[in-house]
């Protein structure tokens, strides 16, 4: 019998999915009860959320390229108070290119562009690094609310 | 997510409905503008007030609206904009880009 509210940590979940876009509603469920769980208000919640669909639809479309065959995997774990969502895609591997600063005047009426953007804005953190043996995995952190991340 | 069309005098309402996130609600976004284009529409409102979620892809079509009907000589407007689509718009300065209104009477009126 737990006589004091514990620190959760460790691994909460992991997905995997084939490369279509429409499987990003699946990540989105699972991650939006991991995250509520965890005491996100309820608006940060929603930005974690787009946050990670830009996450996936980047392993989807610039890692796997659209290759139904390929998946792509989402791990969410909490780790020293972080929030950690890695995306692993099995690509050959790709730059998160910054197409230019989409608040550039020059840039501001491109269609595309904006999802790193947004990702940065969200997160606490966005790193990306080459995955092993192949594909890029992206890292997005967050940080728990004190005091929230509790069972 | 859905597009319902309207036609109100000559400004043609595209009522979106849920996600405008990529791989469905941004091609829907697109078609919707497309077809409201080719059927001679130059006054476009698209009432943003029933959409839950909007990602990059989406933002990206909303530019492509704004700009598909703008090179036509027409005239691309938003309203009802919930907050957190408002706050997506306004993170990457688009804000100042859109004619943005508040309530639909206001926005008919300014065609």
């Amino acid at each position: 019998m737990h006589t004091a509210r514990e620190q959760v940590t460790g691994l909460l979940g992991r997905l995997a999915i084939g490369s279509r876009f429409e499987n990003i509603e699946l990540v989105q469920i699972v991650l939006a009860e991991i995250v509520e769980g965890l005491g996100f208000d309820s608006d940060t919640a929603h930005w974690i959320e787009v946050a990670v669909r830009e996450a996936v639809a980047n392993a989807i479309k610039h890692g796997n390229r659209l290759d139904v065959e390929k998946k792509v995997e989402i791990a969410v774990s909490v780790d020293q108070g972080n929030l950690t969502i890695e995306v692993r895609d099995q690509g050959q591997g790709f730059e998160l290119v910054e197409l230019g600063d989409p608040l550039d005047p020059t840039n501001l009426m491109k269609p595309s562009g904006r999802g790193i953007l947004y990702m940065r804005r969200f997160m606490d953190q966005v790193d990306y690094r080459r995955g092993e043996p192949q594909g890029t995995v992206l890292t997005l952190r967050k940080r728990v609310p004190p005091g929230a991340a509790t069972i | 997510m859905k597009v319902e069309v309207r036609q109100s005098s000559d400004v043609t309402i595209l009522d979106l409905k849920g996600k405008i996130t990529i791989g469905t609600g941004d091609i829907a976004l697109r078609d919707a503008v497309m077809e409201a284009v080719d059927s001679g529409a130059t006054k476009v409102l698209i009432n943003l007030g029933q959409v839950t979620t909007i990602d990059s892809s989406g933002v990206g079509e909303l530019v492509s609206a704004y700009t598909t009907v703008t090179n036509r000589g027409g005239k691309l407007k938003l309203v009802n904009l919930p907050s957190k689509v408002a706050d997506i718009l306004q993170i990457t300065q688009l804000i100042t880009v859109f004619e943005v209104f508040d309530n639909e009477n206001d926005a008919l009126a300014s065609f």
